[in-house]
């Protein structure tokens, strides 16, 4: 189980946690100027990185709140 | 030495090229070199033949999915599972045994009843079995009202079942190798270039390119400069030691996320959801396998005196809809078969039918077309969350 450290509760096991997928995904600053591709990639495609990645979390037993850490996804290795 | 197949070095251009040598990769070779002709073909592997999911997967066969376009092409990999050992002449220890997916609350009940109508009307064997009729089949399974997630209830599909999965990657590797296809281990693709890859073992010309990566099919395409909406996750597996026969079917349940069936020498193979975070490392956290066995003890009661011999995990490629990605790429000569995610075990033969014939005649596959990358962008979704039996 990982260990993850919320930045408001501290280190807490993965348990307490839902995890949000890649990090600084900016919803479309004017959606309906968007093509069908733009929407696509907005939408669905998303970084798929072996090696650090930037994602979120959301503390659902803890503090209730979102936050972006790095994560190594072949090590599993977390930092800030 | 009398090998399964050679060991060739590779030759400086092949007609095509497909990258990974799992499953799916050496079905691919075998039919495009049986069903098409085309034997100029290398399988690239970056580790040794087999070794990635297709080494990690619990070998569950089945094509009870929900929509037209999944039941054809999973019922179309059924089909040629029935015949392939006398196809490959090579045995695979197929055993049709059924499949049932446990309903425990009425969203699942009225699910699985829609389910097994659907899959009638597309020519899928499938019934709708009571708690009591699911005990008759199945003694071990406690249908007691008291439990957490009671049993209310099981779509059974009797032609599914399960395989010895190394078997499978034996038989089609030989198969393919008898037809002249070159199998290459240890060399990894590193690179592309117009027509050809760059690999750990040189330069290597190709007519077309064809992705058979699973887990690892986002680093490829960055490579070539497209992005594909999949997300590579952590999926866990266990073994228990061998035990006398006590499961003589499939039991699968959504809802609390267990399935298990007992292989030919004696051990339960027991799978769960994926792990919710992106991950590379074939291996996943402990939660997730406790969380699998309380659900299976509270289930089978019988299980609580097994042991877990061994855990490990693949690396499964989940797409939006959880239904495969099959056809061209935005790459000219480059083609993609991933997105399998957490079921691409059952659809070996058939994915390789269907790819194999993507790949040799340059477009899609009558029945790859609703699984086209463009998809994503029409909005033509092929939802299969429902039936595809593992919770992501």
């Amino acid at each position: 189980m990982l260990s993850i450290p919320c930045p408001h509760c501290g280190d807490r096991d993965e348990t307490e946690f839902h995890y949000g997928g890649q990090a600084g995904v900016a919803y479309p600053a004017d959606p309906m100027t968007l093509t069908d591709e733009q929407w696509a990639e907005y939408v669905f495609m998303r970084d798929n990185p072996k090696g650090w990645f930037a994602e979120r979390w959301f503390h659902t037993a803890g503090c209730r709140r979102w936050f972006d850490l790095e994560r190594h996804t072949v090590t599993y290795e977390i930092r800030r | 030495m009398n090998t399964l197949w050679r060991n060739p070095d590779p030759k400086p251009t092949y007609d095509v090229v497909i990258v990974g040598a799992g499953g799916h990769g050496l079905a691919t070779a075998y039919y495009l070199a049986k069903n098409h002709g085309i034997t100029n073909v290398a399988v690239l592997e970056r580790g040794w033949l087999a070794g990635g999911n297709m080494a990690r997967n619990t070998t569950v066969i089945r094509s009870n999915y929900l929509w037209d376009q999944s039941a054809a092409i999973y019922e179309h990999s059924l089909k040629l599972w029935e015949t392939l050992e006398q196809e490959l002449d090579y045995e695979i220890l197929f055993s049709q045994r059924g499949v049932l997916n446990l309903a425990h609350n009425l969203p699942d009940v009225r699910e699985g009843t829609r389910r097994v109508n659907a899959n009638r009307l597309n020519g899928v064997d499938a019934e709708w079995l009571t708690p009591a009729e699911v005990k008759k089949l199945v003694p071990i399974i406690n249908i007691s009202e008291d439990l957490r997630y009671p049993v209310m209830g099981a779509t059974f599909q009797p032609r599914a079942g399960i395989a010895k999965h190394d078997y499978v990657a034996w038989g089609f590797a030989r198969a393919a190798d008898r037809l002249g296809v070159d199998l290459i281990q240890n060399c990894e693709v590193t690179g592309f270039e117009t027509n050809a890859v760059q690999t750990s073992r040189g330069r290597i010309g190709a007519g077309r390119i064809a992705l058979c990566a699973a887990g690892h099919t986002s680093i490829l395409a960055a490579q070539l400069g497209f992005r594909l909406p999949l997300q590579s996750h952590p999926l866990q597996a266990l073994v228990s030691e061998l035990l006398e026969p006590v499961l003589n079917t499939v039991v699968m349940s959504n809802a609390v996320h267990v399935y298990v069936s007992q292989a030919h020498k004696g051990e339960l193979v027991m799978g769960a959801g994926i792990d919710a975070y992106n991950g590379y490392g074939q291996r996943g956290s402990f939660h997730v396998i406790e969380n699998q066995l309380a659900a299976a003890v509270e289930l089978f009661p019988i299980f609580a005196r097994a042991h877990v011999l061994r855990t490990w995990a693949g690396v499964v490629d989940v797409s939006p809809d959880a239904s495969p990605i099959i056809g061209r790429t935005p790459v000219d000569d480059v083609f993609i078969n991933c997105g399998w995610g957490t079921g691409g075990f059952k659809a070996t033969p058939g994915a390789g039918w269907v790819y194999a014939d993507t790949i040799a005649n340059g477009r899609p596959h009558p029945l790859a077309e609703p699984f086209a990358l463009e998809r994503f962008t029409s909005g033509a979704l092929v939802d299969e969350h429902g039936a595809a039996a593992v919770a992501h």
